[in-house]
C-alpha cells in the first residue's frame, strides 16, 4: 500500500493543478446532472403540489406509487431508458443512446419522484395549514398550487438539492446509457468506477474528493437554507 | 366602492344542524344575521361558535337545515364576505404583499391594489411595518394584519373568530378599536369570543350558544340587564357552565 499514499498526493495534484482531463469530467458531470434537475423540477414539482391537494380516485395509491420511485435502482432505470433508446427501441431512430442527452433522460427520470414526493409532503403540510383562509380568499384549488409552492420556496429549494445530490452520485444508469466514453460521456462516477477496476486509482481518487466536496457543499447549502429559512420567517 | 346590486345579508339559518362521525358540533341553530348591530357570538369553549361562523362562511356544509344567502353565485357570495381566523394564516411575504395577495385574488386592478394596501395597513396601524415579513410581527400585529387583510376586500360582511385570544390588554384594545371602525363603516361584523367583557364592551347583539345549541339571542343591553335563560345566567355569573 505504499502506491496508495503516492497515489493520493498524485490525486490532490490533479486536482491542484486544474487537469484537463479531470476538470472536462467534472464539468460534464455537473452540466447533465443540473440538466437533468430542470424537467424534474419542472414536472415533479406541479405534479407533486396536484397530488398533495387534489383528491381523486386512487390517490392513496398514487401517493405509495410515488415514494416507491423514489427507490428506483438506477441500473434498472438505465436498462428501461437504454432499450428504448437503442437502435431497436422506439426512439432509436434519435441516436441519443451514448450521449450526454442519454444520460440527462435517465438522470431526470431517476429524480423526478423525488422531487414530487417531498413536494408533495411540502405542500401537503402547507395546505393544511392555509386551505381554510386560501378558500375563505376566493381560491380555487388549483389556483392555490403557485401559492402553496411559493410558500414552500425554501423547503423546495432543499429538495432541489437532494435531488442533485441524487443525480450526481449516480453511476449506474449513467453508465449504462452513457457508455463513459472519454471525452464524451464520461462523468465522475462511471470515471471512478471504471479507473478503479482498471487499477488506475490516482484519477479515480481525484474525482472521488471533488465528488466528496461537491456532495457535502450540496448539503452545507441545504443546510444553510433550512437555518436561513428559520429566521426570516419565524 | 363597488357596492353589489344585492346584498349577502340577511344570513337567515333555518334549523341548521352540523354533525361529523359521532359529534354535533351545531343542532337546530334558527336565526338571522341582518344589517345593523355589531353582533358578538358568545359562549364556552366548545360551544360551537368557531363551526357557526365557518358554516355561514361557506367553509363547511350544513349536515342539515338551511342557510339562506342574498346573493346566488359562489363568486358573489365569496366576493362579499371575508374571514379572520382564530390563528391568523399569513402568507410567508411582507405584510403589505399579504394584503397585495388577498386584493389580487379578488381581481382587484393592480393600479388600485398599492393606494388599498396602504389605506388598510395605515388603518390597522401597521403603516410602519408595511415591508417587514409578516411572519416575525408580533402576535397582536398577524392579529391587526389579518383584519387589514380582510378588511381592505371591503366585504359586506366579515366575520372574526376569536380575534383577541391569547393577546395582551393593550392589543387587545387596540383590536376592539379596530372592529369598532369596521362596524362604524358599515361592515357587517359577526364575531365570536368567550371573553364576556369584550362582548359587552362591543356587542349590539348577543347570540349566546351552549353545547352547540342556540340558547339566547337578544340585544346586548336586555341580554346582560337580564337573561331569560338560566344557563345564560350561569354563564354571566361567571360560573362554570357544565
Ligand atoms: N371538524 C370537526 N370534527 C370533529 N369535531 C369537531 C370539528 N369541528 C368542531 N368539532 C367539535 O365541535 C365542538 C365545537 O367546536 P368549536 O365550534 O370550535 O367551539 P368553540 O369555537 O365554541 O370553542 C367542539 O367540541 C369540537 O371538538
Ligand atoms: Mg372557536
Amino acid at each position: 500500500m505504499v502506491d496508495f499514499f503516492e497515489a493520493f498526493r498524485t490525486a490532490v495534484r490533479l486536482i491542484l493543478d486544474l487537469d484537463a482531463d479531470l476538470v472536462e469530467i467534472v464539468l460534464l458531470s455537473l452540466r447533465v446532472s443540473l440538466t437533468a434537475l430542470v424537467p424534474a423540477v419542472l414536472i415533479g414539482m406541479p405534479l407533486g403540489a396536484f397530488v398533495a391537494i387534489r383528491a381523486f380516485p386512487l390517490r392513496r395509491v398514487v401517493v405509495v406509487f410515488m415514494s416507491a420511485l423514489m427507490a428506483l435502482p438506477p441500473v434498472v432505470v438505465g436498462l428501461a431508458v437504454y432499450v428504448v433508446l437503442s437502435r431497436a427501441g422506439p426512439l432509436g431512430n434519435l441516436g441519443l443512446l451514448f450521449t450526454p442527452t442519454a444520460m440527462v433522460i435517465a438522470q431526470a427520470i431517476l429524480i423526478a419522484p423525488i422531487i414530487a414526493s417531498l413536494t408533495r409532503q411540502t405542500v401537503a403540510d402547507l395546505w393544511e395549514e392555509y386551505e381554510e383562509q386560501l378558500r375563505s380568499l376566493g381560491a380555487s384549488r388549483l389556483g392555490a398550487i403557485p401559492t402553496l409552492l411559493w410558500e414552500g420556496r425554501y423547503r423546495l429549494v432543499t429538495t432541489t438539492l437532494a435531488g442533485l445530490g441524487r443525480a450526481i452520485a449516480e453511476v449506474g444508469a449513467v453508465i449504462i446509457v452513457g457508455g463513459n466514453i472519454a471525452h464524451a460521456t464520461r462523468v465522475m462516477t462511471t470515471a471512478i468506477a471504471l479507473e478503479t477496476s482498471k487499477g488506475d486509482l490516482v484519477l479515480a481518487m481525484g474525482l472521488g474528493l471533488v465528488l466528496i466536496a461537491l456532495s457535502l457543499f450540496i448539503n452545507a447549502v441545504a443546510f444553510w437554507i433550512q437555518d436561513l429559512a428559520q429566521r426570516v420567517e419565524a | 366602492m363597488e357596492t353589489p346590486a344585492r346584498t349577502l345579508l340577511p344570513i337567515e339559518l333555518e334549523d341548521v344542524g352540523y354533525a361529523v362521525r359521532k359529534a354535533r358540533p351545531l343542532v337546530g341553530v334558527s336565526g338571522v344575521f341582518s344589517q345593523g348591530p355589531l353582533t358578538v357570538v358568545i359562549g364556552p369553549n366548545g360551544a360551537g361558535k368557531s363551526v357557526l361562523l365557518r358554516l355561514c362562511h361557506g367553509l363547511l356544509e350544513p349536515s342539515s337545515g338551511k342557510i339562506r344567502l342574498g346573493l346566488e353565485t359562489r363568486e358573489d357570495r365569496i366576493r362579499a364576505q371575508a374571514m379572520v381566523f382564530q390563528r391568523p394564516v399569513l402568507l410567508r411575504r411582507s405584510a403589505a404583499a399579504n394584503v397585495d395577495y388577498a386584493l389580487k385574488l379578488r381581481g382587484v386592478s393592480a393600479a388600485d391594489r398599492p393606494g388599498r394596501v396602504r389605506a388598510a395597513l395605515e388603518a390597522a396601524g401597521l403603516g410602519s411595518v408595511a415591508s417587514r415579513a409578516a411572519r416575525v410581527l408580533s402576535g397582536g400585529e398577524q392579529q391587526r394584519l389579518a383584519i387589514a387583510r380582510a378588511w381592505a376586500l371591503r366585504p359586506e360582511v366579515l366575520f372574526l373568530d376569536e380575534p383577541t385570544a391569547s393577546l395582551d390588554p393593550q392589543a387587545v384594545q387596540h383590536i376592539e378599536g379596530l372592529v369598532r371602525s369596521i362596524h362604524r363603516s358599515g361592515t357587517k361584523v359577526i364575531m365570536t369570543t368567550h371573553d364576556l367583557g369584550q362582548a359587552k364592551r362591543l356587542a349590539d347583539e348577543i347570540w349566546f350558544l351552549h353545547r352547540g345549541r342556540l340558547v339566547e339571542c337578544a340585544a346586548a343591553e336586555e341580554f346582560f340587564r337580564s337573561p331569560a335563560t338560566s344557563e345564560a345566567q350561569t354563564f354571566l355569573e361567571g360560573k362554570l357552565l357544565l
